[in-house]
């Protein structure tokens, strides 16, 4: 009888398997079908097998060690819990994604560029969330990384995508030198590799908050942390679409993963003012987020803006966990820890689902700009409905899942004023209505988003000659869309089915939520809180169906068709509508003018000049002028510099190495 | 026997609501007609309109699509739903406990996200500046009311309205300052969610001005109807809130029997007419402010919101 983590190895193995495979058949027609049919049904598998792990044996640990990797040590693997969880995340977007790419694959002008990579991405997300050494770790972690870059340069001769994987490059190496610092500290002056040993040991108090720092910026960077993000809104919309599903709706949350493995498992009791730490930031990412995605009419960045935003709420709830943690208020802490993990749930279905409405687009139309977009719901009606449930979902309202887990971080916020450190005091409520303000926010990002792309009217004539795309993907998107609902819905089986980790990190758990009356979700007790999302759908069912029946048996049924009124002017021109640009501009004026410093300018002929007026917008993205552009100048600057190295004559370069010997030397002679 | 009769309440609720919504609407009209010397239309104008309005034939624009026509029935739904579950004469009905008070935001954004797409899917110009400013006003007022939620939740220990009203009516809670600040918050909010003046004018359709008005310009006949209905059951439901929460006096607990049921709907039609008053009277006494002006005004309830939370979080006696 083999162990679960060795059979979830083999998976690994065989997705390893579909990639050189799909390096050997790549050029033949009948590829695309080969190699998306093959992780459709590996990650159905491994899929299959890690549920049963959480439910049938939560509280069970695999392990395996096999002799691989670095001499002596050998790779670690482990199945716990919270790997568990997240193997499910990881492999249901991974075999949601290949359904979509059984359709939309066909539409790919290079697939061997894609096909290899695809299936190679997948292992190497599988093996993050099962190593159990720090080497195993970041060996999955750079493979992953590099998997997804090469998906990310799939079309390389783009506009863009050439800078998009060049930045993704040296962001992901950031990371992974924080990584490999983090663990480095972890692995103490012994250089105990394995998690076993790291778990173990109790590092002092620098040495905890130099690794909280090291994750966030390792683990932030790969997440999405403000100001670690620039990378994400470039690399995830370059990649073909449900790699781009892949990126945003699951490599994100491999990030928290790993976040969360090393602060909540690894270094034991964490000090309080972490939870303020990782608050703040999730806090200013949430809202930074959505604003930028307001502010976006390039369809796939926003969805990308829109990741950082999710994962920002993420780290709010995992900082909220990490501040009750610290102060052993357990129950709150599980509730905390619940509320982020369902959203990672959450965020990886509608996600998904949002990317492939979006490549749905893509592949129908060509275009990926808004402005050119609309109208399209007449000619894409499934489309359209799949992508409304994601847009309803992840604006967190009800029945929908995305609202679930931001009702329970609310709930998570108001457990706070227990807390007995006054920088926590007066954070969490702050905190609390930046996320208010970002799920507002995110409501009016997504009434954009839908409603500039398939509502109103065809803003070119590519939108004219759209059809509905293939069954593959619709299928992929109903299924993302049914996931939605039902979580949204049956929250409790979710909650339940989360409670084996939180059971293993903070060592609480919510209630059991399967046994209330009517399928409720009462976080503490009844009389405090409760939500039932079965019966607000049910309920809003009935009553719209009742309304619908009066209208019909009493009220007149006579419709008429005629043109919008256009204040008297016939035939309108589409371009007269509302655009992306002018929709955000009421908000661009609240909030851009101090977040992104955008001005407006407007040019005004005089009276009776024929020239045309000009309105124009200016936005600059401020994280990046003020982080990245001087260290960019920098370097270019140092580059340019030692640039004339490179053309000296032979006496010089040989003057230069005596020097550099006579202060070596001069050094050595003086280093005391 | 006991489950039926339970029900039968919870249904009454949410036929009262349905019941009371156009005539508060119309009660606020008549007040403001009477302070402006003029006579004004009756108190039943709004049911009348709406049977008019269901008996006219709808004119739809060649653009619009399935989601036009759907879009108001799942508006009015999620609005009645929501002002049915906010406790009007009793506490703790039988369903009281499917949404708490943060559920029954997020369920007004809900419908507030549907009625935004109606404005957009026509594709003139009227409804796309209507939906953008409503997701504008929304921005602001939504995190304000949830700061407000917060301070509710952390003196009374419950998101809970039931309990939150059990809390607010016990005489040993005396005057908090936090309560004071969410209760002027909550008017703010309330006002702006409800497109009256200084936000919006519910009575022009006047373009420059419009933000709700703009929004459902392509509506007519029975979906205007379900539109319009849902606007008296918004008014209606955050009367019912600020009642429920600030003045929980006179609400009656569940299963007291039919006499006390009969004094909870007075006591609670009595609460509604003094507000329509002064809603009726602060509107007259005001005047419009402009569109640009509205977040300076959400703002300031935002501020008081977060300040009361803060006090809260900070004491919790204050």
């Amino acid at each position: 009888m083999t162990s679960i983590v060795s059979l979830l190895l083999w998976g690994v193995a065989a997705f390893l398997g579909a990639a050189v495979l799909a390096v050997a058949v790549s050029r033949r027609g009948s590829a695309t079908h080969l190699v998306y049919g093959a992780t459709l049904g590996i990650s159905a598998a491994m899929f299959a097998i890690a549920a049963a792990a959480l439910i049938g044996d939560p509280a069970g640990v695999s392990t395996v060690t096999l002799p691989l990797g670095l001499p002596w040590i050998g790779a670690h693997f482990r199945l716990d819990a919270l790997s568990a969880f997240f193997l499910v995340v990881v492999n249901l977007g991974g075999a949601v994604a290949s359904l979509y790419g059984l359709g939309y694959g066909h539409h790919e002008p290079a697939p061997h560029r894609v096909l290899p990579f695809f299936p190679a991405f997948l292992a190497g997300m599988n093996l993050v969330v099962l190593a159990d050494d720090a080497f195993t770790f970041l060996l999955s972690w750079e493979f992953m990384s590099l998997a997804s870059w090469a998906l990310v340069m799939a079309h390389h001769r783009e506009q863009d995508n050439t800078r998009a994987g060049y930045i993704y490059l040296v962001m992901a190496s950031f990371g992974t030198l924080a990584l490999l610092l983090a663990f480095g500290l972890l692995a103490g002056p012994d250089g105990t590799y394995t998690f076993d040993a790291m778990r173990a040991a109790e590092p002092s108090g620098l040495v905890a908050a130099a690794a909280l720092v090291l994750m966030l910026l390792g683990a932030g960077s790969k997440a999405g942390l403000v100001p670690l993000h620039v990378w994400l809104p470039l690399a995830h919309p370059a990649a073909p679409s449900h790699v781009s599903a892949l990126m945003s709706g699951v490599m994100t949350k491999v990030a928290v993963y790993g976040f969360i493995r090393v602060i909540f498992d690894l270094l034991g009791e964490p000090a309080w003012w972490s939870g303020v730490v990782v608050l703040f930031l999730g806090g200013l990412t949430a809202v930074l987020g959505i604003l930028y995605a307001l502010m976006e009419k390039d369809l796939k960045r926003l969805l990308a803006y829109s990741t950082i935003e999710n994962i920002g709420v993420i780290f709010v709830s995992l900082g909220l966990a990490l501040a009750f943690k610290a102060n052993a208020m357990p129950s709150a802490a599980a509730l905390a820890l619940t509320a982020a993990l369902f959203h990672v749930l959450n965020h990886s279905f509608f996600k998904s689902l949002l990317f492939f409405g979006a490549g749905a687009v893509l592949t129908v139309t060509g275009e990926r700009n808004m402005e050119k977009l609309g109208g399209l719901i007449h000619r894409m009606p499934l489309t359209s409905f799949v992508f409304l449930v994601g847009c309803v979902s992840i604006s967190a309202l009800p029945p929908f899942n995305g609202f679930v887990s931001e009702w329970l971080a609310f709930q998570a916020i108001l457990q706070s004023p227990d807390l007995p450190q006054w920088g926590l005091k007066v954070m969490v409520p702050a905190v609390g209505g930046l996320l208010a303000l970002s799920a507002a926010l995110a409501a009016a990002c997504f009434v954009k988003a839908f409603g500039i792309t398939f509502l109103g009217r065809p803003r070119s004539a590519a939108v004219e000659q759209a059809r509905e795309v293939d069954r593959y993907s619709l299928a992929a998107m109903f299924i993302l869309a049914g996931l939605c609902l039902l979580a949204g819905i049956l929250p409790g089986l979710v909650i339940d089915g989360l409670s084996p980790v939180t059971l293993s990190l903070i060592g609480n758990r919510m209630p059991v939520q399967m046994a209330q009356p009517w399928l409720s979700i009462v976080p503490i007790a009844e009389s405090r809180s409760s939500y039932n999302g079965l019966l607000v759908f049910v309920f809003i069912a009935i009553s719209a169906s009742l309304a619908a029946f009066v209208i019909h048996r009493f009220a007149s049924h006579a419709l008429r068709r005629g043109p919008a009124w256009g204040c008297g002017f016939p035939d309108v021109t589409p371009a007269a509508q509302y655009t992306a640009v002018s929709f955000a501009q009421p908000i661009r004026r609240v909030f851009g003018t101090f977040a992104f410093r955008a001005r407006e300018k407007v040019e005004m002929p005089p009276p009776g000049a024929t020239a045309p007026a000009r309105l124009t917008v200016e936005i600059h993205d401020v994280v990046w002028e003020t982080f990245y552009q001087p260290i960019a100048g920098a370097v270019g600057y140092a580059t340019e510099k030692l640039n004339r190295l490179q053309f000296l004559t032979i006496r010089r370069y040989l003057t230069l190495v005596f020097l550099y010997l006579v202060t070596l030397l001069l050094v050595l002679a003086l280093w005391p | 026997m006991a489950l039926i009769l339970e029900l039968a309440v919870q249904g009454a609720q949410m036929m009262l609501v349905l019941l009371l919504a156009p005539l508060l609407t119309g009660f606020v009209r008549k007040v403001k007609a009477r302070l402006q010397r003029r006579r004004g239309p009756s108190l039943i104008q709004p049911y009348r309109d709406l049977l008019r309005l269901m008996r006219k034939e709808v004119v739809l624009a060649d653009t619009a699509s399935w989601l036009f026509r759907v879009i108001p029935y799942l508006i009015f739904a999620a609005t009645w739903v929501a002002a049915a579950l906010i406790p009007t004469f009793a506490t703790g009905l039988t369903f009281s406990w499917t949404a708490d008070l943060i559920a029954i935001v997020a369920l007004l954004g809900s419908a507030r996200f549907f009625l935004a797409l109606a404005g957009m899917d026509v594709g003139t110009s009227f409804g796309g500046i209507g939906a953008s400013r409503e997701v504008m006003i929304a921005s602001l007022a939504e995190p304000a009311m949830l700061l407000i939620v917060f301070s509710l939740a952390l003196v009374a220990g419950a998101t809970q309205l039931s309990t939150v009203a059990a809390v607010m009516g016990s005489p040993e809670l005396g005057l908090r300052v936090s309560l004071g600040m969410s209760l002027i918050a909550l008017v703010m909010v309330a006002l702006a969610e409800n497109a009256r003046i200084p936000v919006d004018n519910p009575s022009t359709h006047l373009e420059l001005t419009m933000v709700h008005e703009a929004m459902v310009l392509e509506y007519s006949g029975r979906h205007l109807a379900m539109i319009e209905f849902a606007a008296f059951l918004k008014l209606l439901l955050y009367v019912s809130l600020i009642s429920c929460v600030f003045i929980p006096w006179g609400l009656v607990t569940a299963r007291s029997g039919p006499g006390a049921y009969a004094l909870g709907v007075a006591v609670y039609i009595g609460k509604l007419a003094v507000a329509g008053i002064l809603l009726a009277v602060f509107e007259t006494a005001i005047a419009k402010m402009r569109v640009f002006r509205v977040p300076d005004f959400l703002g300031a309830a935002l501020m008081l919101a977060l300040l009361g939370t803060l006090l809260l979080f900070v004491s919790r006696s204050l």
